[in-house]
């Protein structure tokens, strides 16, 4: 299959990322260069000198609210991709109706509870979406430890599943990227696998 | 009895075991976790008044802080 021709296909579909941090952003870079038509993120922080060591930012976004950050980075990668951006924190009541209509759900949290919250919801209010999480991402090396699997029909993991990040284990950017990549290489994955439900448009 | 957990054969002594039991036996101790009951979801509250059932598929994952 060309490029071109996976592209096209792509471009159907519409792609949720909760979280703009060091997995969304860098998620949301790698399905904008892949074509796929619309993401959907929401974020409520900005830009910190701190992120940069593994987010997908800019010295010069400095201060900025990352949802206008990742939309403007979105746009310079790809302007054909449509970007819907939230500057909410995302919690149980709007996590259904930001992200409504997706095809794929990426988990891009930071913190632990929050990834909990996230699951719980979508399993609870939208069963069957499929979500992409990550988890276990901290510290450098151990490539190989870092995998993927298919926790069940719509859960799929990607992460070492063992490290925890803090202060002693920071997240850097190698391992952050190769987790988020993973997360946007299965999200193009299902939606290869998949053809687009006309009726839902 | 006998289930599947994570796709793994377990077996434990016990004829009514919830799904608090079974993580206290299993020594599983991360604090954020999802639990899955032959597809079904499994709340928090309800660890306590949750039995697995011979033959059930419990799919349990953690997550973990960092992004």
């Amino acid at each position: 299959m060309r490029f071109s021709e996976i592209r096209d296909h792509l471009a159907q579909f519409r792609v949720g990322i909760a979280g703009a941090g060091g997995l969304g952003s860098n998620c949301a870079a790698a399905l904008a260069r892949s074509g796929v038509g619309t993401i959907v993120f929401s974020d409520f922080d900005t830009v910190e000198p701190a992120n940069l060591n593994r987010q997908y930012y800019f010295t010069s976004q400095v201060g900025m609210l990352k949802s206008h950050a990742l939309k403007e980075n979105i746009a310079r990668i790809n302007p054909d991709i449509t970007v819907i951006a939230h500057a909410e924190k995302l919690d149980r009541k709007n996590i259904p109706e930001i992200f409504a209509g997706c095809d794929v759900i990426v988990e891009a949290f930071d913190r632990d509870e929050m990834k909990e919250m996230l699951l719980e919801t979508i399993l609870t209010t939208m069963p069957g979406t499929p979500v992409v999480i990550g988890s276990g991402l901290a510290g450098w090396g151990n490539s190989n430890a870092i995998r993927y699997r298919k926790a069940d029909e719509t859960i799929h993991i990607c992460g070492d599943e063992s490290t925890t990040a803090d202060d002693d284990l920071p997240p850097m950017a190698p391992r952050v990227g190769l987790v988020a990549n993973m997360q946007a290489n299965t999200v193009v994955e299902i939606l290869m696998k998949k053809t687009r439900d006309y009726y839902r448009l | 009895m006998n289930f599947l957990l994570n796709n793994r054969e377990e077996v434990i002594d016990a004829d009514n075991l919830t799904v608090s039991m079974m993580l206290e036996l299993k020594k599983f101790s991360f604090r954020m976790r999802i639990i899955r009951i032959n597809g079904v979801f499994i709340p928090k509250e309800q660890y306590d008044t949750t039995f697995i059932r011979e033959g059930d598929n419990v799919m349990m994952l953690y997550l973990m802080s960092g992004g």
